[in-house]
C-alpha cells in the first residue's frame, strides 16, 4: 500500500531537456498507466522513480517520504523492464529467488515466497527452466514473480506487453490487471500504445516532449481532453480538429452520423462533407473526406455503423451532424481546451 | 554479360548471365578457400611436428641433422635425469600458473573499469593497450632496465623510501638483483609475462563485457544486488565462457614462448629459473643436441594439446548458446 508523488521533476541529458517539471500523485493501490510517444521522456520518469537516473530538479516522494537520494535497493520499489532483464544463466526459480538472495531472506522464507509467486503466475511447471527456454509471456510471468515476491510498495512497468505478440499481449493484459486487483500494490505502468492505456488504467496520464498534459480517467480523458495533443492522442482513430477562425473545432470520428440518417436528431452542430472513400473495418465503417466551407477542406474522418452507410454517397457533398454536447473547442495558438462557441 | 552483347544478340541489361562461372562451383570454391589453411597447417604444423617426434626418438645433431639412426626413447630419459629438468619443468608451470591467476583478476579488473563511464576514459584504454602496442625490442629495452642489477628505479624508490639498503627491512645490500635470484627472477618473468598479455585478455573480455544488456546490471541493482554479489552472480557468468576462453589462449601462448626467459634471467642463476621451451632451445639449438632439444619440446605437448583443446570446445559451447 503506498502513495507516490513526484514534485517538478526535471530531468536534462545536457541540452535534451527530457523532463521539464513532472507534478504527478498516485492514490493507495492505483493502476496509473503513463503514455506518449517515443521520445516524450516516459520511460526517463521511470527510470527516475525506480532510482537509475538522478533528477537536475524537483523529488520523488513514497507516502510522503523523500527518496530521492535513496538508491534502487533502498526505494521498495520494483521495476519489470522492456525486455524482462531475466538472468539468462540461472534458472526460473533461481531468477525469482535473486531480489530474496540479494536482501538475505533466511531459505526456508524464501522457498515459501517462490512457490507463492509461481502459483499465482501459474508457472510452477517453469522453475526449473532456463530463460532461454521460455516464450515471451512466460518470460514476462518469470519478471512479474521476481518483482513480487519482494513484497514492494510500488510496481513499475516499462512497456511489459509490447515485446509480445498480438495474440499474447491481450491476455498478458487482462493478467496483469487481475493481479493488480489481486494484490493492490500501486502500479505505475508506461506504454506507447494508447489503447493499453486507456484499458488497464484507473487514470491515465499523457505526456508529451517531457511534459505531463492531462492526467484523468480514461472517459475524462476521452470525453474532456484538455488539449488537442491528448484529443488527437487518445482513440482510434483520433478526434477531427478542424481549424475555424481561430479556434479549432474537434469531434470525434465515431460521433458523426449523415443527416441523412438522423434526421430528427436534435441540438447538433453540422459538418459540410465530401466523402472521397470509405473503408471496411468488419464492424463498422471509416468514411475518409473533406470538410467544405470556413474549416478550408481540412481533411476528416467518420467512423460509421454499419447500418447508416448505405446513407453515404461518394464524392458528394452530405451534412454530417454531430451533437453539440459532443464537440469541442481548443485556442488555435495554445492549443488548449476553451469555451465552446457556435458552429 | 558483355560477351553476350558483343554477340549482337538483343540482350536487356537485366537478364541473368546463364554462365556458370568458378564461384558457382562449390566444390571448386570450397578447395581454393581451404588450400591455403591446410597448406599452412600440413608445412608449419604437420610436418615439423612429425620431424619433431622423429628427431627426438634419433641421436641427430646440429652438426649432422640427418635422421638415420633410432635411438628409442634414450633422448628422453636422459633429459629427464639432468637436473636442469626439474627446473624447467617446475618453473614452466608456476610461472604458467601464477601468470593465470594474475592475469584472470586483473582482467576482470581492467574489464569492470573500463565498462563504466569516467572522465579521462580514453586516455587510461590507451595506457592500458599500449603493452600490446610496444615492440618487444623496446620493451625489453625497458623491463631490463627497471630490474637492473645496479640502476634499477624500483631499487632507487625503495632506497629513497627507506626499505632497501643498509639496516633496512630488505636487506644490507643496495639492489635486489631481481634477475639474479631464483624467486625474484620468476616473480620478474610473470610480472613481465602479465604486462604483455592483459591488453589482448582484457580486449577479448571487454567485448563480452560491454554485449551484456545493461538493463541485467539495473535489475540486479534494483534487486538490491551491491558490487561483488553482481559481479559474481551476473557479470561472471555472463562472461563465462569468453573468459575462460581468454584465459587458455593466454596460457597456451605463455607456456610455448621463451622469449621473456630468454631476454631477461636466461634461465639464471643456474637452472633455477629455466623452464622447458628455452631449455629446449639451449640444448637443441645452443648445445647442438637436436635430438634431446626436440624431446624437450616435447614434453610442452601434452599440455599444449589439453588446453588447445579445452579451450576450442569452450568457444564452439559459447558459440552454441
Amino acid at each position: 500500500m503506498a502513495v507516490l508523488e513526484v514534485r517538478g521533476l526535471a530531468k536534462h541529458f545536457g541540452d535534451f531537456k527530457a523532463l521539464q517539471g513532472i507534478d504527478l500523485a498516485t492514490r493507495d493501490g492505483e493502476f496509473v498507466t503513463i503514455v506518449g510517444p517515443s521520445g516524450c521522456g516516459k520511460t526517463t520518469l521511470m527510470r527516475v522513480i525506480a532510482g537509475l537516473e538522478k533528477p537536475t530538479a524537483g523529488d520523488v516522494m513514497l507516502n510522503g517520504k523523500v527518496i530521492t537520494p535513496l538508491p534502487p535497493r533502498a526505494r521498495h520499489i520494483a521495476m519489470v523492464f522492456q525486455s524482462y532483464a531475466l538472468y539468462p544463466h540461472m534458472s526460473v526459480a533461481d531468477n525469482i529467488a535473486f531480489p530474496l538472495k540479494a536482501r538475505g531472506v533466511a531459505k526456508g522464507e524464501r522457498e515459501a515466497l517462490i512457490r507463492w509467486a509461481a502459483k499465482v503466475l501459474g508457472i510452477e511447471a517453469l522453475l526449473h527452466r532456463r530463460p532461454a527456454r521460455l516464450s515471451g509471456g512466460e518470460k514476462q510471468k518469470v519478471a512479474l514473480a521476481r518483482a513480487m515476491v519482494r513484497k514492494p510498495a510500488l510496481f513499475i512497468f516499462d512497456e511489459p506487453l509490447s515485446s509480445l505478440d498480438a495474440q499474447v499481449r491481450a491476455a498478458a493484459r487482462a493478467e496483469l490487471r487481475q493481479l493488480h486487483d489481486r494484490t493492490g500494490v500501486t502500479t505505475i505502468y508506461v506504454t506507447h500504445d494508447q489503447i493499453e492505456a486507456v484499458g488497464l488504467g484507473d487514470r491515465v496520464a499523457v505526456m508529451q516532449a517531457g511534459a505531463l498534459r492531462q492526467i484523468g480517467s480514461p472517459q475524462e480523458l476521452y470525453y474532456e481532453p484538455a488539449n488537442t495533443f491528448v484529443a488527437s492522442f487518445i482513440g482510434t482513430p483520433p478526434m477531427n480538429l478542424l481549424p475555424r477562425d481561430g479556434v479549432i473545432v474537434g469531434f470525434r470520428p465515431e460521433h458523426a452520423l449523415p443527416r441523412a440518417a438522423a434526421p430528427d436528431l436534435a441540438d447538433v452542430a453540422t459538418f459540410a462533407i465530401r466523402v472521397t472513400r470509405t473503408e471496411f473495418l468488419g464492424s463498422e465503417w471509416l468514411a475518409y473526406g473533406s470538410i467544405d466551407g470556413a474549416f478550408d477542406n481540412a481533411k476528416v474522418l467518420c467512423k460509421l455503423q454499419q447500418d447508416v452507410i448505405g446513407k453515404v454517397k461518394l464524392g458528394e457533398i452530405q451534412d454530417f451532424v454531430v451533437s453539440r454536447a459532443l464537440v469541442r473547442f481548443f485556442d488555435k495558438d495554445t492549443g488548449l481546451r476553451t469555451a465552446p462557441v457556435t458552429v | 554479360m558483355a560477351g553476350g552483347n558483343a554477340g549482337g544478340g538483343h540482350r536487356s541489361p537485366s537478364e541473368p548471365s546463364e554462365r556458370i562461372g568458378i564461384a558457382d562451383r562449390d566444390g571448386v570454391v570450397g578447395v581454393i578457400m581451404l588450400a591455403p589453411a591446410v597448406i599452412y597447417v600440413l608445412a608449419l604444423v604437420a610436418i615439423p611436428f612429425l620431424l619433431a617426434i622423429a628427431l627426438s626418438l634419433s641421436d641427430a645433431t646440429v652438426g649432422n641433422p640427418g635422421i638415420h639412426h633410432f635411438v628409442g626413447l634414450a633422448n628422453f630419459i636422459s633429459v629427464v635425469r639432468e637436473a636442469a629438468f626439474v627446473f624447467a619443468l617446475r618453473n614452466s608451470i608456476i610461472i604458467t600458473a601464477a601468470t593465470l591467476v594474475l592475469l584472470t583478476i586483473l582482467t576482470i579488473l581492467q574489464v569492470e573499469l573500463l565498462a563504466r563511464n569516467f572522465t579521462g576514459k580514453r586516455i587510461a584504454e590507451i595506457l592500458l593497450i599500449l603493452p600490446w602496442a610496444m615492440p618487444v625490442a623496446l620493451a625489453a629495452v625497458g623491463w631490463l632496465w627497471l630490474l637492473d642489477s645496479e640502476f634499477s628505479p624500483i631499487d632507487w624508490i625503495l632506497r629513497a623510501v627507506g626499505l632497501l639498503g643498509p639496516g633496512t627491512p630488505l636487506g644490507p645490500a643496495n639492489n635486489l638483483y631481481y634477475l639474479g635470484r631464483e624467486w625474484l627472477g620468476i616473480g620478474a618473468v610473470v610480472v613481465i609475462n602479465v604486462w604483455r598479455t592483459l591488453p589482448l585478455s582484457t580486449i577479448i573480455v571487454l567485448a563480452g563485457r560491454t554485449a551484456i544488456p545493461n538493463e541485467l546490471f539495473e535489475q540486479a541493482e534494483l534487486d538490491g544486488a551491491g558490487y561483488f554479489r553482481t559481479l559474481l552472480q551476473i557479470t561472471l557468468p555472463a562472461l563465462g565462457t569468453l573468459l575462460i576462453v581468454a584465459i587458455l589462449f593466454t596460457v597456451l601462448v605463455i607456456f610455448g614462448d621463451m622469449t621473456v626467459v630468454a631476454l631477461t634471467t636466461r634461465g639464471g642463476p643456474g637452472y633455477t629459473t629455466e623452464i622447458l621451451p628455452y631449455w629446449a632451445y639451449l640444448k637443441g639449438i645452443q648445445g647442438g643436441a637436436l635430438s634431446q632439444g626436440a624431446a624437450i619440446a616435447l614434453f610442452l605437448f601434452p599440455v599444449l594439446l589439453a588446453a588447445s583443446i579445452l579451450a576450442l570446445r569452450m568457444a564452439y559451447r559459447s558459440e552454441g548458446q
